[in-house]
């Protein structure tokens, strides 16, 4: 019970950066933009978050320079896909090759350093209760923030205004652009706030959950962000239980070796990924789900002139 | 072996950056002597190929400080150059042809997936010294060498098994292969020496760096009630793990003392020192022979560094018995009787495994739970 408990605690840990970096980019994808420099935006958020944290000595002061970064980052990255109409596959590519050189480059000098003690989190009275407490109630908080962060999104989406204008700038720029709407500023907003979340993930995991930072510490977790959009079909819910099912799914793996179960790890290894594939399998069964949901000028540039 | 796929992985994301960055070139030769008197003879000159940065504090840190040294030794018989950030693959033979045609009389390529550049440029350079860590390709200029690396993974075990409360040893293993095998038997032998109680707990995680998987492996095992852990991946994740769970973890390649005070019990720290020592005073003798150099804790290419001062004296003592037991012969970490986990005698009684026997390995010894992964 105690181990299916720590099992448990380490899964939603191990999902919260998944999830926040796949929010993150479903914003950007709901306003049309893909943006595939995810990987780069968050190393470069990691180094600057464990910077941050490291001189600061304060783990929200990583938080901070994490979103920043993500987001100066994605500034760029929309300037050139936006405004210069660059190609999004090619130029997303070329941030992430950029990001990882460059965190690698500035980071050096973090290589080896070590953030100060680390104070275990838990939420008063409820992380006394028998199971449900080590399970879900001493968790850092950023592990709830990305709960929060995925609520407010959702509602941001489907119950405000604003959201309903971002959403028509991703199905159709062109209408949107007719109605009056800068097609462009907000993509522009959309890319940088997908950029901010992206960094809090990435200095979430340099800050909080490895914690260190080496070059390449990211390792993947930004490819798997952008799969789990489209494993969400473009749904904020959906993204957060993905983001759940592939960290229990790895996390399982780990524990069941580690008891000693006798299965190929190679064999283990590879389940999370089989899971996705599974659950992509299913969606794309039902063409309407994928059709409703996903934004149907993603990836395509927009002039508003012609 | 480990290094190649290690490196490959941590520089998959960035191939493209470090090919970029493979041409920029360090010079360092001693300053030349002003007007020499006599008839000066030309230094020798050495060339390094580095699959990561110098600065990673790991293995192309520890090659470069075996550089360093040996420069130091020779002053101004040898001058020596390296490239660091080489991606295995075609772009090594480029680098490695550039480096030749420079004029360098010896190659030291250091990284298992330089292999076949290194047959290649050597077919068309005989006057040329070629030297590949972890290899096992020959030809007439060309030789291999590398670490025991196990018998620093016995030692480790021998702190471990003298300090484990549970009897409960955790390993967060990358890939199955010869290699990492070797270790994870050897620390549990080095365990069993002095506490035959040791049970070894492994997890996989297919991956020679990924600094978050470490720590997760790391903190499953540490949830199991392992209590000491050893790594054969390439970062300090698992050490980190260790300290931050008041659990006790070793370093891995170099000193990593400093990374975690509380939890570190030592590191096997690789000096390669020794061997480049030996290269150059050979090719300056004329007396370079190709030949395959494996070298341990007895040569002094391999040694368990930094035993943490709080350790009991009898465990220090433990270790250093071991120790001084490698460098006499005394003691060999495969000697016989081995027993697999299944109970099957894999090493009859007073034999000691020879190459062959240490390159095949393919089972865990008693002690160690579960089985290797192996698809069988």
């Amino acid at each position: 019970m105690n181990e299916l408990a720590l099992l448990v605690a380490a899964t939603l840990s191990a999902g919260t950066p998944l999830a926040i970096a796949g929010l993150g980019l479903l914003l950007n994808e709901r306003a049309g933009v893909l943006n595939l420099g995810a990987e780069g935006m968050l190393l470069i958020s990691a180094v600057a978050g464990f910077a941050a944290a490291y001189h600061g000595g304060s783990e929200w002061l990583g938080f901070a320079a994490g979103a920043a970064a993500g987001a100066a980052v994605a500034a760029v990255f929309g300037w050139l896909v936006v405004w210069l109409n660059t190609n999004q596959y090619a130029t997303g590519l070329a941030v992430s090759l950029f990001g990882s050189g460059f965190s690698a480059f500035v980071g050096i000098d973090y290589v080896g350093r070590q953030l100060g003690e680390k104070t275990a989190h838990a939420v008063p009275v409820l992380a006394d209760v028998p199971f449900l407490g080590p399970a879900l109630f001493r968790q850092h908080p950023m592990v709830y923030v990305a709960v929060a962060l995925v609520a407010a999104a959702a509602f941001f989406l489907y119950r405000t205004r604003a959201g309903l204008v971002l959403r028509a700038v991703g199905e159709s720029p062109q209408s949107a652009h007719a109605l009056g709407y800068g097609v462009r500023r907000i993509r522009l907003a959309a890319v940088v706030t997908g950029g901010a979340l992206c960094g809090v993930a990435g200095a979430f995991l340099s800050v909080v959950y490895t914690p260190l930072w080496v070059e390449g510490m990211v390792a993947g977790r930004g490819w798997i962000a952008l799969a789990l959009t489209v494993f969400a079909t473009w749904r904020p819910g959906r993204i957060l239980l993905g983001a759940y099912l592939f960290g229990g799914v790895t996390m399982l793996q780990l524990h069941l070796q580690a008891q000693g179960v006798q299965m190929p790890s190679q064999f283990m290894a590879m389940l999370p990924y089989v899971a996705t594939v599974v659950v992509l399998v299913l969606i794309s069964r039902n063409p309407l789900w994928i059709r409703l949901n996903m934004p149907a000028s993603l990836g395509k540039p927009f002039f508003p002139g012609a | 072996m480990t290094r190649s796929f290690t490196r490959k992985l941590a520089l998959g994301a960035i191939v493209l950056g470090a090919t970029l960055a493979a041409c920029a070139k360090k010079e360092e030769a001693p300053p030349a002597p002003a007007a020499a008197p006599v008839a000066k003879v030309e230094p020798l000159k050495a060339a390094f190929v580095y699959v990561g940065p110098v600065g990673d504090s790991g293995w192309s840190f520890s090659h470069d400080l075996g550089r360093k040294n040996a420069l130091a030794k020779f002053g101004d018989k040898v001058t020596t150059t390296f490239v660091e950030k080489v991606p295995e693959g075609p772009d090594a033979e480029r680098v490695i042809r550039d480096l030749v045609a420079q004029g360098n009389k010896v190659v030291f390529a250091t990284s298992f997936g330089f292999m076949d550049a290194m047959v290649k440029v050597a077919k068309d350079h005989p006057d040329v010294y070629f030297e590949h860590a972890t290899g096992y390709k020959t030809a007439d200029n060309l030789r291999v060498y590398e670490a025991r690396f196990y018998e620093g993974a016995y030692l480790a075990g021998v702190v471990a098994g003298k300090m484990t409360k549970t009897n409960t040893l955790g390993f967060v293993a990358s890939f199955p292969i010869p290699e990492v095998l070797r270790n994870i038997n050897a620390f549990t032998l080095g365990a069993q020496s002095v506490n035959p109680k040791v049970k070894t707990r492994v997890v996989w995680i297919n991956s020679w760096f990924d600094p978050p998987k470490e720590t997760e492996a790391a903190q499953s095992l540490m949830n199991q009630g392992a209590d000491v852990l050893l790594q054969n991946t390439d970062s300090t994740a698992v050490l980190q793990a260790a300290e931050r769970n008041g659990k006790f973890a070793f370093g891995w390649d170099s000193d990593m003392s400093a990374f975690a005070p509380k939890a570190h019990l030592g590191s096997v720290a690789l000096n390669w020192t020794v061997y480049y020592e030996k290269s150059f005073g050979e090719i300056l003798e004329k007396s370079w022979k190709p030949e395959v150099t494996k070298w341990g804790v007895k040569e002094g290419m391999l040694d368990f560094v930094k035993p943490a001062a709080f350790l009991p004296e009898d465990t220090k003592k433990a270790v250093e018995t071991a120790r001084e037991g490698l460098k006499t012969g005394t003691v060999a970490v495969f000697k016989g009787p081995v027993v697999d986990n299944t109970g099957k005698e894999v090493l009859a009684k007073d034999v000691v495994a020879d190459d062959a026997w240490k390159g095949a390995i393919n089972f865990y010894v008693k002690g160690v739970e579960g089985k290797v992964p192996s698809g069988k």
